[in-house]
C-alpha cells in the first residue's frame, strides 16, 4: 500500500465507518439516558429546574474558589488541554474544511502558529495530566485501564496531528493518513468509554443543576 | 453466569444462614438498586472521568487523606450495576466477555477483563462499601457542588442506600432508630409525656400557652427528639416569638417529630411511613402550613422527599422554622431591641443551604439581633458540613470518622475566631458543641431561633391579650 | 547508489566520433558565461556550494554525449512537449541537443523498421553505458499487452529488453514514475509503473505531469556532471528538486499562515493573491521544484496563476479526491451516511433504553417493603 492508497483509505472508507460509528454510538448513549425517565416530582418546586438545568450546564466550565485552592493543578491543567484540543479541534483551517463538507457548517479559524503553539501546550498538558493520575493518590486509586486508554487515544490524535503539521513524518501522506486514523480510532473508542462526557456531561449537569434548581439552589 | 448472580432469590455464601425468608438478600438490594436507575444517574455514571475532584470537596477525604473516601468512588457497586444492567454497550461487553477466551490470550493479566465486562456485584462488596455509603458520607452534596461534569454525586448515595438496606448492609445504629422510629414515633423512643413535661414548664416560665391539636391553626409545629432532650430552650424560643408576633400555631399529639430516620438510613418505605404520620396530623388539624425544626434532614424529609415517599402533593405548605421567622421579620411582624455585642459566626445546616436554597433568610435574621456577624469563608451552598448529617451522627461505628470530618468545619471556625457559632439544625448544633469541647475550643454553639426570642421587645403581654 | 561512468571503459571504438559537451556548446555560439551562469545555477539546484561551478563546467565540457534512449509508453507527450517547448535557445535544450537522443518517437526523423533497428544498433553500440528515459507507464507483464505496443512489440517487452544492457533508467513524468492517469482507479490497462519492473538497475523518477523542464536536464547534468546518480528521496526522485514541499516554498504561504484564503475562483481573496488551501490546493502533501523553478522560463506556475496545485508529482495524485477539495476534505458526502447512523443511534438507544426502563419498572413491581419489623430482625 502506497502512502496515498493509505491516505485515502483513512479519508474515505474509514473516515465513513468511523464516522457512522461514532454517529450511533453517541446516540444510543444519549437516548439510551433519556429513555431512562425520571419519577414525577411531587414536591412543591421553589425554583426553575429548567433555568437552575441550563444555567449549571455553563457555570460547571468555572471551577468554583474553593476546588481551584484545593486542587489548582487538576484545574489549571484540566483547564489548559481542555481548551487546548478544542481549539485545536475546531479552529484549525484544515479542520474547519473537513467540518464544512461534512456538516455544511463553517466558521473562522485561527492562524495556523497560533494553533501549533496551542497544541504544543496541549500535549504538554496531557502528559503532566498523566503524571498526575499516576502520581495523585486519588487519581491513581480511581484509575483503570480505561482511563489509561483513552488518555492514550487523545493523545495520540493531538501527538500525530503536531507532527503532521511539522512534517516529523514521511512521506506528508502518511503523516496526514497517521493522524486521520488516529481521529478515527478516537471517535470509534469515543461513545463505548468515558470520552463520551464530551457530549453525556451536558446532560449531567442540566439533572445536576435542574435538581438543585427545583430546590432554589443554583449549583 | 451473570445472570445467575444476579437473578433474584439466588443463593448467598455469606450472610445466607442470617436472612430468613422475606428478609434481607442481595438480590433483595439489587432489585433495590435497579429500582433506583433513572436518567440523572444514567447521565451521571456516563460522565464521570475519575477526575477525584469530587474527594477535595468531601470533609472526609480532606481530613483523612484517604482515596477510599472519594465520593465516587462510594458508588462502585451501583455503577457495576448501572453499567452491566442499564446500558447497551454494557450487555454487550458482559456478552464479550463471556464468549471472549481473554484468559487464554493472556489478556487478563493486562487489566483488559476490566475493559471488558468488570466485576460483579457480590453481597460481600456491599458489605465492603456500607462503611463507605454511611460512616464516611453525610450526603452533604459538597461534591455535587463541584464535579466538573456536573455529577450529583448525593443524589446517588442516598439511592445507593436503598440497597444497603435491602441488601441488610447498613449500621445497627440507624437500623435501631428506623425501628425506634416507627414502634415509638421518635429515633431516641420518646414519648408525648416526655415533651408534655417539658410543655408545662415552658408554659410556667413565659406565662405563654403552647397550643396543641388546635384545629384550623396556621401552622402545625414539629420537633425533633434531639432538641425535645439537648435543646428545650427552642420550644420556649418558639413559644415566645409566635405569640409576640401573633402567629396561630399548634402542636400535635398525634404526631410531634419532624425527623425522619427513613431518609437517613436510605428507605423510602421507612420514610414513607414517618412522612404519612405528619401529613396524617396536618390533615386531622386542617392546618394550611407545617413548620419543621431547627434540624437539617427533617426539612429534606418533610419538604423535598415526603411528596414522593407518599406519591402525592401535600394539601398544606412546608416551611423551616427559619424561613417562617424570616417571613415575619419581612411583614415587620418581629420587633427586637438590643444586639448582641460578641463576634457571631454562623453555620449552615446543608440540608437547609445547600440542598434547600435557605440561604440568606438566615442572614437577615442574624442582621436584626447582632452586632459582629462573620460569615466563614466558605458558606451558604458552599459550606463545609459539619461531619455528623445524613445519619452518621447516629451510627456509633462513625464515631471516630465525625470528628476527623469535624476538623474541616473546626479549621474554618479557626479562620474567623468567632466567640460564638449559631447555627439552626439540632444535629450540626450537638457536633459543634462536641467537636469545639474536644480540641478543647471554648466557642459556645447557640440555636437562631432562640437568638431571635432573647431580643424581642417586651410587648409580649399586650399581643397575648389581644389575641385572646 | 550504482556509479555508471559516461566514459567508455570497454575501449571500443564509437560507431561515429562524438564531440565533447563544451565544444558542441561552442559550436552552438553558446558563450562561456551564459555556460557558466548554467553551472552555477545547476550546482545551487543541486544544493551544492557555488565554488562547485567550475568543477561542474570543467566536467560537463569534457563529457562526452552518452547515448540516451527516450522510451515512450502509455503517455500523452507532454512530458516531451515540455522539455521540447522551453523558451529558445536555452541551455538545457542545447544540453539534449549534445546528448545523443539515438532513438525518440516524437523527435526522430526515422519511422517504422528503421527507428527500431536505430533503437537496436544504439542499444549495442552503447551497451552498459546508455542511458535509458522512459516516459509513460505501462501494462504489466499480467496485464493484456495489446493495450499499448510499438512496432508489434508490447511495451513491456521493449523495456525489459532495452534496459537489459543500461546504465541507468531516467523515468520521466508521473506516469513512468508512479503509473499516472493511465494507472487511475480503474486502471483498464493494468497500468505500472518502471520502478515497479526494473528492480536491478537504478532508477530515477523525475515526476510531475510534466516535470519541470529544468528538472529533466537538470537531473541529466548531474549525470553527466559527477558520472553518477543523484542522492533520491523514498520515492527515488533526486532530492535536489524535491525535497521541499511546494507548501513550505510557496510565495502564498503567509495567507495561509495568517488565515487569508480564496475562497471562490473570483471573490477578493482570488484578486488579492491569497492561499488557495480552501479551493483544493495540494501543495502541502507535494514535493516539487515548481515554487522556486516556476515554468516557462521563471515566468509564472500554477498557484501563481491562480490554480491550486494539484499534486501532480505525488504517487496516486490521480485518486487523491477532488482536485478543488481542500486536502483535509474526504472524498465523497457523509451527510446520508451520518443521518442513516444517526437515526440507527436513536432506534438502538430508544430501545436499550426502554429495555432498562422496563428493567426499573419491574423492579419496583418486586419491591418488598421495608418494615420496621424486618428491620428489628437485624438487630
Amino acid at each position: 500500500m502506497t502512502a496515498m492508497e493509505f491516505l485515502m483509505l483513512t479519508k474515505g472508507p474509514l473516515f465513513q465507518a468511523a464516522l457512522a460509528v461514532f454517529a450511533l454510538g453517541v446516540l444510543v448513549r444519549l437516548v439510551e439516558i433519556f429513555a431512562l425517565g425520571r419519577a414525577h416530582n411531587y414536591a412543591a418546586p421553589r425554583g426553575s429546574a429548567v433555568a437552575g438545568g441550563l444555567r449549571t450546564m455553563y457555570k460547571r466550565f468555572e471551577p468554583n474558589p474553593g476546588t481551584f485552592k484545593a486542587a489548582p493543578f487538576d484545574v489549571v491543567v484540566g483547564m489548559v488541554w481542555h481548551i487546548g484540543f478544542i481549539i485545536a479541534l475546531l479552529l484549525f483551517i484544515p479542520h474547519v474544511e473537513l467540518i464544512k463538507s461534512t456538516f455544511g457548517i463553517a466558521w473562522p479559524a485561527l492562524p495556523n502558529p497560533v494553533v501549533d503553539a496551542v497544541t504544543a501546550i496541549t500535549l504538554l498538558g496531557l502528559i503532566a495530566a498523566l503524571v498526575h493520575r499516576l502520581a495523585q493518590p486519588v487519581k491513581r486509586f480511581l484509575s483503570t485501564p480505561e482511563d489509561y486508554l483513552i488518555w492514550g487515544v487523545t493523545f495520540l490524535v493531538m501527538l500525530t496531528g503536531w507532527l503532521a503539521y511539522h512534517r516529523m513524518i514521511n512521506p506528508y501522506p502518511l503523516a496526514l493518513g497517521i493522524h486521520i486514523l488516529a481521529a478515527e480510532i478516537f471517535l470509534v473508542v469515543l461513545p463505548f468509554t468515558k470520552l463520551s462526557h464530551i457530549f453525556t456531561a451536558f446532560v449531567a449537569r442540566y439533572y445536576n443543576g435542574a435538581i438543585f434548581g427545583r430546590k432554589g439552589v443554583q449549583s | 453466569m451473570t445472570e445467575a448472580v444476579l437473578t433474584p432469590g439466588a443463593d448467598l455464601p455469606e450472610r445466607g444462614t442470617e436472612q430468613s425468608a422475606g428478609s434481607f438478600s442481595l438480590a433483595r438490594g439489587l432489585n433495590a438498586l435497579r429500582e433506583e436507575m433513572d436518567a440523572p444517574v444514567a447521565s451521571f455514571f456516563s460522565s464521570c472521568v475519575h477526575c477525584g475532584l469530587c474527594a477535595t470537596a468531601c470533609p472526609f477525604y480532606v481530613e483523612t487523606g484517604d482515596p477510599k473516601y472519594t465520593p465516587i468512588h462510594k458508588l462502585e457497586p451501583m455503577r457495576i450495576l448501572w453499567e452491566q444492567e442499564f446500558t447497551f454497550w454494557g450487555k454487550l461487553k458482559s456478552t464479550l466477555r463471556e464468549k471472549l477466551p481473554l484468559e487464554k490470550w493472556g489478556l487478563d493479566k493486562l487489566g483488559l477483563d476490566k475493559l471488558v465486562g468488570g466485576k460483579q456485584v457480590t453481597d460481600a462488596m456491599l458489605a465492603e462499601w456500607e462503611p463507605l455509603l454511611y460512616d464516611s458520607c453525610t450526603m452533604c452534596g459538597r461534591c455535587s457542588m463541584v464535579c466538573p461534569v456536573g455529577n450529583d454525586i448525593h443524589y446517588m448515595i442516598r439511592k445507593a442506600r436503598e440497597g444497603q438496606v435491602a441488601s441488610g448492609h447498613s449500621p445497627e445504629g440507624l437500623i435501631a432508630a428506623s425501628v425506634r422510629a416507627v414502634n415509638t414515633g421518635s429515633p431516641m423512643g420518646l414519648k408525648w409525656k416526655t415533651l408534655d413535661v417539658q410543655i408545662k414548664h415552658v408554659e410556667q416560665s413565659t406565662g405563654l400557652e403552647v397550643p396543641i391539636d388546635k384545629q384550623g391553626a396556621d401552622y402545625l409545629v414539629l420537633l425533633s427528639s434531639m432538641e425535645i432532650i439537648n435543646f428545650p430552650e427552642y420550644l420556649e424560643a418558639l413559644t415566645k416569638i409566635f405569640a409576640h408576633a401573633g402567629v396561630s400555631w399548634t402542636l400535635s399529639q398525634q404526631c410531634f417529630e419532624a425527623t425522619n430516620a427513613g431518609i437517613q438510613i436510605g428507605s423510602k418505605d421507612i420514610a414513607a411511613t414517618l412522612v404519612q404520620r405528619v401529613v396524617d396530623a396536618a390533615e386531622a388539624l386542617g392546618v394550611k402550613n407545617v413548620i419543621s425544626p431547627e434540624c437539617g434532614h427533617a426539612y429534606t424529609a418533610i419538604r423535598w422527599e415526603g411528596p414522593n415517599a407518599i406519591k402525592r402533593a401535600y394539601p398544606f405548605k412546608v416551611f423551616h422554622i427559619i424561613e417562617v421567622l424570616e417571613q415575619l421579620r419581612a411583614e415587620g411582624r418581629i420587633k427586637t431591641e438590643g444586639k448582641e455585642d460578641d463576634r457571631l459566626s454562623m453555620h449552615d445546616p446543608c440540608n437547609l443551604a445547600r440542598k434547600s436554597g435557605v440561604i440568606q433568610q438566615q442572614r437577615n435574621l442574624m442582621d436584626l439581633v447582632a452586632d459582629e456577624f462573620v460569615d466563614l469563608k466558605e458558606h451558604g451552598k458552599m459550606q463545609w458540613c459539619c461531619g455528623a448529617g445524613g445519619g452518621v451522627s447516629s451510627n456509633e461505628r462513625a464515631e471516630e470518622l465525625k470528628l476527623a470530618a469535624f476538623k474541616k468545619k473546626k479549621a474554618q471556625i479557626e479562620e474567623v475566631e468567632p466567640d460564638r457559632m449559631v447555627t439552626m439544625c439540632a444535629t450540626c448544633r450537638t457536633q459543634l458543641e462536641e467537636g469545639l469541647e474536644e480540641y478543647t475550643m471554648d466557642i459556645p454553639v447557640v440555636g437562631l431561633t432562640e437568638l431571635i426570642a432573647d431580643h424581642l421587645v417586651e410587648s409580649d403581654d399586650e399581643r397575648v391579650t389581644s389575641k385572646e | 547508489m550504482a556509479t555508471a561512468s559516461p566514459q567508455r571503459t570497454d575501449g571500443r571504438p564509437a560507431p561515429t566520433p562524438q564531440p565533447t559537451l563544451g565544444e558542441s556548446l561552442r559550436r552552438n555560439g553558446v558563450s562561456r558565461r551564459g555556460f557558466m551562469q548554467f553551472c552555477a545555477a545547476t550546482a545551487s539546484l543541486m544544493a551544492l556550494p557555488p565554488s562547485m561551478a567550475p568543477a561542474i563546467a570543467a566536467a560537463l565540457e569534457s563529457a562526452r554525449r552518452p547515448s540516451v534512449i527516450w522510451l515512450s509508453f502509455q503517455e500523452c507527450t507532454g512530458c516531451t512537449e515540455s522539455l521540447t517547448r522551453s523558451f529558445s535557445p536555452t541551455v538545457e535544450n542545447l544540453i539534449l541537443d549534445t546528448i545523443s537522443l539515438d532513438y525518440h518517437h516524437t523527435l526522430q526523423a526515422a519511422a517504422g523498421d528503421a527507428a527500431e533497428h536505430a533503437r537496436e544498433e544504439a542499444m549495442h553500440a552503447n551497451a552498459g553505458e546508455y542511458l535509458v528515459v522512459v516516459d509513460g507507464s505501462l501494462p504489466g507483464p499480467k496485464a493484456n499487452p495489446g493495450y499499448s505496443t510499438i512496432a508489434g512489440i508490447s511495451n513491456y517487452d521493449m523495456l525489459m529488453e532495452t534496459v537489459a544492457d543500461a546504465a541507468a533508467v531516467i523515468a520521466v513524468g508521473s506516469c513512468a514514475a508512479f503509473g499516472g492517469l493511465p494507472k487511475a482507479d480503474p486502471n483498464p490497462s493494468g497500468a505500472v509503473s518502471v520502478q515497479d519492473l526494473i528492480k536491478d538497475k537504478p532508477v530515477i523518477n523525475v515526476s510531475g505531469c510534466p516535470p519541470v523542464p529544468m528538472v529533466i536536464t537538470g537531473v541529466l547534468a548531474q549525470y553527466l556532471t559527477f558520472g553518477k546518480l543523484p542522492e533520491l528521496d523514498q520515492y527515488n526522485r533526486p532530492l535536489a528538486f524535491f525535497g521541499q514541499s511546494i507548501h513550505d516554498r510557496c510565495y502564498r504561504r503567509p495567507f495561509y499562515d495568517k488565515g487569508l484564503f480564496a475562497e471562490t475562483f473570483d471573490d477578493e481573496g482570488a484578486k488579492k493573491g491569497w492561499c488557495l488551501y480552501r479551493l483544493g490546493c495540494k501543495g502541502p502533501m507535494t514535493y516539487n521544484a515548481c515554487a522556486t523553478m516556476k515554468w516557462n522560463g521563471g515566468v509564472s506556475w500554477p498557484v501563481e496563476s491562480g490554480a491550486p496545485c494539484l499534486g501532480c508529482s505525488e504517487p496516486d495524485f490521480w485518486d487523491a479526491g477532488g482536485f478543488y477539495d481542500a486536502l483535509s476534505v474526504p472524498p465523497g458526502r457523509s451527510g446520508d451516511m451520518l443521518l442513516a447512523a444517526g437515526a440507527a443511534g436513536v432506534a438502538v438507544g430508544t430501545g436499550a433504553g426502554l429495555l432498562a426502563r422496563s428493567k426499573a419498572r419491574t423492579a419496583e413491581k418486586q419491591h418488598e417493603t421495608v418494615t420496621a419489623e424486618q428491620l428489628e430482625e437485624k438487630l
